[in-house]
């Protein structure tokens, strides 16, 4: 995505210019009427556009002062056009980068291969799922699949950004491809995973372009609630005629219009959808695509937080840093063991090893080849690896996995190897055993090396009561000396998928909501049972699907960042509907006065703002409320400043701000406008 | 303002304090434990109801089934007691010979009554004989503040009950929820309430009204009744529905200061224990002491306004050689004074009473303001027994709603996620009051039949016909007065307003109740949008006042507002 990677600045010029057509597009009704506070707001405009033409046509009929009925009306469509222009500037970030990603869709012609393995060229766009398509160096891949002959380097910048190529191949994980990005050796074969217009690339488009943006649940009830509070000042206003009537005061349509969109939500009506794309773009900024606003809205309620150790708290690598001998082992056995089982490891801890071997010992590293051996791979069960001499089985790997090894081969385990390794693992070290046949040679140190500034990271989530748990496939022991080290809550040593999918669903069960991040096909169950569910670019495609987030950078960490993400949304939805219903007091005390002081003169101790004139009042709150909408556009978008801290706490600050400040600020806005009037005599 | 009379208010809170605990222990025991006092003698008394109801008070009903049984009593009740006051003159116990009582008005009296409202637009010692006020009217009292209760309860068991996945989502048994109230709670306090009446003088006989010749030699019929036993359960229910057209003014129903306090406290010791109760349910009593404040905050400003109001000189007499140092003593009691009809006025209005002591249409405007704010507020200021606690409930969920995301979770109470199903339910809630008060009175406010009802003009007539509608909706059942209301208009829409105003918010609170104990609970974290604190009693204070007060400020503006306003340049209605 290098295109999207420029960031796009609020007030990019081409961004507002889009921006203010659209508002006016927006007033189509088929829009307006998704929004039922703004409607009512268009409805009323409307209405008062028309007594102005009438009042201007037919004098006679005139009931207020042509240039009020004007004023207000003009002041009400561009109550609308501000809501609308909230909305489409939040659109037209998305907008931006959807550009440049539809850009990179162009046509490509796919090469498929046919039952009788013969080839076609077909467009890429008539792919099915099922199909199989041959790419060689230098093609486009033509859609998302999975690889399953072959091996190749692929460029995905245009998906990650990322400029290094990354190795694609069939079985394993690291199969998945997706359309768009670019074969640059060797040739692969891929199955078709998608229908056309259901890709990856399509996927991503029609999410930041908002276009497949639905009302998230919370969205919907606020919404609810809005329309409710719409539909009481409706009451109010109406019912307010002839209660006037009953006193000998006519009130005019304009006035109770106005009087109603100052008193109905325009605020937080007019900037709820923005503040959700906005979310949605935040998370975008930060190369991580929500499948749905529902699952940002859950990041912000998640209770606990799986976090791979390695990646996510600490340094991928583990790195060798001391051999252990155990029983009658010679130093040298061991090390020359450690680095045969190693050679083909292409772990950065096998490689790590080798390296340490090679400085310290001098025992320089060999291919397998030449040795006639077998290299047995590490697998999630066995959790060890090495490699066969003929009959020879040297190993290394877990302790626990090792020793089971031996004693199975009818072994023997030295009686101080259990003590070292445990020594090792109170240090948080990682301890490998090493083995020899049935002989234990040794154990190996292996280094976990904790983030920077992972810890302080944890404080904050345990000051939002955020649970963080450390998964792992290290033993006990070390897991609890690195999550010390690390400020994790808990942890889940010698994980396994299974044991990760338990602990999800325990945690659920307790009423918690659950992120996790993961990249691996065993992934893919834990992720789908997670309620936030991110998945790695670069895992696999049955990961991806199973999420519902993905993380293009392929960066474990970006999951704290999800949630703080998450938060802020609700956070600023929150802070501007209290602003919005705290509006309403200075409001009343502005309108109401003027619209009874002439039949009730004695009633103007009310106008506790002193305003100019009955007909300032009313314009200068309908005014305010209009330009409110504007002044927290930014606010909206860019979310309210997010720190961490206690619920109570937080809501002691926020209510001051958001609650507080909302009945104060159109006390002050609104006398404000109301001297600016004045003083250019426009009242 | 005297020391003296702060001191009595002051005292009347302390004792609704410390009755609030013991109260709240006594209503959770009864209908959330076994613990029973008197069971041998009153589990009998169940059974055998039971046995002649032909219901089924052992199996735990889902929210529907609850509804139902809510409703149905209520309007088989409803209809038995339209009957016994449109045949009251063929019914025994009739001295006085009153004849059947007007379709018109027997509608809005049973609606009335039924609703726990107890408007009434009829004299009673004139227009109901002895057999209509108790078997027509006063066992309403019991059972119509059984069934708020018990809906009060069942919504608390909604909110606070943790139900396993897949068990079935019950609230309780409505039937059981009634017998235990009535039989446990009702009588026994109300018996106690009466026998202390009658020993400070309220009368309690079924003599025909006697003749008397006064000191100027001219003859008065004095109306007699069984009037202690109806005014203590009238309180204690707060129902409100006085024996006497002077309801707690007249002499025979509280006849002293003494009796006018055990009113007053007998009107607030069920919504205040109720509370209690909840935060015994909720297992954090923090969580009905949170409410319990914040009634008081509200029940205070009501006090402190009314009693400021009240104790100012009227300004039009203020040329008159009058002594004005009491304030203003217009409709009120001597014996009662500024500080009792003040605090009585709040107490009845806050909860939904309608007993009142003293005439709400002769304060001053801001005074007669406050208990039409109170009920406009939703009744939910202590609030009528079980609505009360309710009708705050809902003010709760609306505060954690909007407020709640603010800490950056989607809102939840009590561990629950309030989403778009209860939000739909609050919102409805929260509708059908101002739909009820604003839209009839304004209509009535133009209507010639509207206004021809009225004895005064100008702002002060609005605030007649508001208040009747506010009265009504709000089931207080208090009147302003100065409005006839005994018209096929009035009683019509009014009875209307009743029915509504009770089963319209009941059935959402029970749908919400329903669908809120299915939910999971997630567990207290210092992520949880805290509802236990003063915080929180701040912003449900706020909550109440801006979204239940500002509905109605427009309507008060060209009410008691601008009655002030013009009272204060001497002009008056």
């Amino acid at each position: 995505m290098s295109a999207t990677k420029k960031v796009h600045s609020l007030f990019d010029t081409e961004i507002l210019w889009q921006a203010t057509l659209d508002s006016f597009a927006k007033l189509s009704p088929r829009i307006q009427m998704k929004n039922p506070v703004m409607f009512v707001v268009a409805v009323g405009s409307l209405l008062t556009s028309i007594l102005w033409f009438r009042d201007l046509l037919i004098p006679a009929s005139k009931t207020a002062p042509l240039w009020f009925t004007g004023a207000v009306s003009m002041w009400l469509w561009v109550t609308v056009l501000f809501a609308n222009f909230a909305e489409a500037v939040a659109e037209g970030r998305g907008k931006a980068q959807a550009d440049s990603l539809r850009r990179m869709r162009k046509e490509t012609t796919a090469r498929k291969m046919k039952e009788d393995k013969s080839e076609e060229k077909v467009e890429a766009s008539k792919l099915r799922k099922g199909d199989v398509v041959v790419c060689e160096a230098g093609d486009i891949i033509p859609g998302d699949g999975e690889v399953f002959e072959g091996i190749a380097t692929v460029d995905e910048s245009a998906i990650t950004g990322e400029s290094a190529p990354v190795i694609r191949e069939s079985g394993g994980d690291r199969s998945a491809v997706t359309g768009g990005t670019k074969v640059l050796s060797d040739r692969i074969l891929i199955r078709i995973g998608v229908e056309p217009g259901d890709s990856f690339l399509d996927r991503m488009i029609s999410l930041v372009e908002g276009a497949s943006r639905q009302k998230t649940p919370n969205e919907l009830a606020l919404h609810i609630l809005l329309v409710g509070l719409t539909i009481i000042f409706l009451i109010v206003c109406v019912t307010l005629v002839p209660y006037a009537l009953y006193s000998g005061i006519i009130l005019t349509p304009t006035v109770i219009v106005a009087l109603l969109v100052c008193l109905i939500p325009t605020t937080i009506g007019g900037l709820l959808s923005a503040i959700g794309i906005a979310g949605m773009d935040r998370l975008i900024q930060k190369n991580v695509l929500a499948m749905s606003g529902r699952a940002v809205e859950a990041a912000g309620d998640v209770d606990t937080l799986l976090l791979d150790k390695t990646g996510t708290i600490t340094l991928g690598n583990r790195m060798a840093s001391d051999l252990i001998p155990v029983g009658d082992a010679k130093l040298e056995d061991l090390a020359e063991a450690a680095q045969l089982s190693s050679l083909s490891d292409e772990t950065p801890e096998g490689r790590s090893i080798v390296i340490y071997v090679k400085n310290k010992f001098g025992i320089r590293g060999r291919e397998l080849q030449e040795l006639n051996a077998t290299f047995i791979p590490f697998t999630a069960q066995t959790r060890m690896s090495g490699c066969d001499l003929g009959t020879r089985q040297i190993r290394k790997g877990a302790v626990e996995a090792v020793f089971s090894h031996i004693r199975a081969l009818g072994g023997k385990i030295p009686a101080d190897a259990e003590g070292k390794a445990r020594e090792i693992a109170d240090l948080g070290g990682t301890p490998l055993a090493v083995s020899d046949d049935k002989k234990v040679l040794g154990i190996i140190f292996l280094k976990d090396i904790v983030k920077d500034g992972i810890r302080e990271r944890f404080h904050r989530f345990k000051v939002m009561g955020i649970k963080t748990v450390m998964i792992t496939g290290d033993n006990p022991r070390t897991a609890a000396a690195i999550a010390k080290e690390a400020g994790v809550d808990d942890f889940l040593a010698e994980a396994t998928p299974e044991a990760k999918m338990r602990l999800i669903k325990d945690e659920q069960a307790k009423g918690k909501l659950v992120a996790m991040t993961g990249d691996g096909t065993n992934d893919a169950p834990a992720l789908a049972q997670a309620d936030v569910g991110v998945a790695m670019n670069s895992g696999t495609q049955a990961a991806k699907e199973a999420g519902n987030m993905v993380d293009l950078d392929s960066n474990p960490t970006k999951l704290l960042e999800v949630v703080e993400v998450g938060k802020q949304l609700l956070m600023t939805r929150g802070a501007l509907t209290t602003f919005s219903i705290a509006n309403d007091v200075a409001k009343y005390f502005a309108i109401l006065p003027a619209l009874f002081v002439q039949v009730y003169p004695e009633i103007a101790p009310l106008n506790v703002m002193h305003l100019t004139s009955p007909e300032s009042a009313i314009l200068s709150a309908v005014i305010f409320n209009a330009i409110i909408i504007v002044f927290l556009i930014p606010l909206a978008l860019h979310g309210i400043a997010y720190r961490p801290m206690p619920a109570p706490v937080l809501l002691r600050q926020l209510l001051a701000w958001y609650g507080l400040g909302g009945i104060i600020a159109p006390f002050i806005g609104i006398k404000i406008i109301d001297l600016l009037l004045a003083a250019l005599n426009l009242v | 303002m005297t020391i003296l009379g702060w001191l009595q208010i002051i005292i009347f809170c302390l004792a609704i304090l410390a009755l609030t605990k013991p109260m709240g222990v006594y209503i959770f025991n009864i209908l959330e434990t076994p613990h029973k006092p008197m069971s041998v003698v009153i589990e009998p008394i169940k059974t055998l109801t039971e046995k002649l109801a032909g219901v089924d008070s052992k199996q735990e009903q889902t929210w529907v089934e609850y509804a139902l049984s809510v409703m149905y009593f209520s309007m088989i009740t409803c209809v038995v007691t339209y009957v016994i006051l449109r045949l009251q003159d063929l019914l025994p116990l009739n001295p006085q010979k009153f004849s059947g009582v007007p379709s018109a008005l027997a509608f809005n009296t049973s609606s009335s009554f039924t609703t726990n409202t107890n408007w009434q637009a009829y004299t009673g010692e004139s227009t109901m004989s002895y057999f209509s006020q108790m078997a027509g009217l006063a066992w309403h009292n019991f059972l119509s503040a059984a069934v708020g209760i018990a809906v009060a309860i069942a919504c608390a068991r909604g909110f606070t009950r943790k139900i396993p996945k897949d068990a079935p989502k019950t609230i309780g048994n409505f039937w059981a929820d009634l017998m235990n109230i009535t039989l446990y709670v009702l009588i026994p306090i109300s018996i106690i309430g009466a026998l202390v009446l009658v020993s400070n003088g309220a009368i309690q006989n079924f003599s025909p009204y006697p003749e008397i010749r006064t000191m100027e030699n001219a003859t008065q019929t004095i109306p007699l009744g069984p009037v202690a036993s109806q005014e203590s359960i009238k309180q204690l229910g707060t129902n409100g529905g006085g024996f006497f057209n002077a309801n707690a003014a007249h002499p025979y129903e509280s006849p002293t200061p003494f009796t006018n306090f055990v009113s007053m406290f007998l009107i607030f010791l069920i919504p205040a224990g109720l509370t209690y109760t909840y935060g015994l349910m909720a297992k954090n009593s923090k969580q009905g002491w949170v409410l319990l404040i914040a009634m008081s905050i509200l029940f205070g400003m009501g006090v402190v306004t009314v009693y400021w109001a009240e104790s100012k000189p009227n300004p039009v007499l203020n040329s008159l050689p009058l002594n004005q140092t009491a304030g203003n003593l217009e409709g009120k009691e001597m014996r009662f004074g500024v500080a009792n009809s003040a605090l009585y006025s709040v107490v009845t209005t806050d909860a939904s009473c309608g007993a009142v002591n003293s005439m709400h249409d002769s304060f001053s405007p801001l005074g007669g303001m406050v208990p039409l704010l109170n009920i406009a507020l939703g009744e939910i200021i202590f609030g009528g027994v079980g609505s009360g606690l309710y009708g705050m409930l809902i003010f709760v969920m609306l505060s954690v709603f909007i407020a709640g995301l603010m800490v950056g979770r989607t809102p939840e109470y009590l561990g629950k996620k309030i989403e778009v199903k209860e939000m739909k339910l609050v919102t409805l809630y929260i509708l059908i009051f101002p739909i009820l008060i604003l839209l009839p009175s304004a209509w009535s406010s133009i209507a010639t039949y509207g206004q021809s009802s009225l004895n005064n003009g100008g702002p002060h007539g609005l605030s007649e016909i508001l208040y009747a509608f506010t009265s009504a909706s709000g089931n207080n059942g208090s009147a302003f007065a100065g409005l006839n209301a005994n018209t096929d208009w009035y009683n019509y829409s009014l009875g209307a307003c009743m029915l509504f105003g009770r089963f319209w918010m009941m059935l959402p609170v029970l749908a919400l109740a329903g669908s809120m104990a299915g939910k999971k609970t997630v567990p207290e974290s210092l992520g949880t949008f805290p509802t236990d604190n003063l915080t929180f009693v701040f912003l449900l204070v706020s909550i109440i006042l801006i979204v239940g007060a500002l509905t109605f400020f427009p309507a008060l503006c060209l009410g008691p507002i601008v009655e002030h306003f013009l009272l204060l340049k001497g002009k008056v209605f």
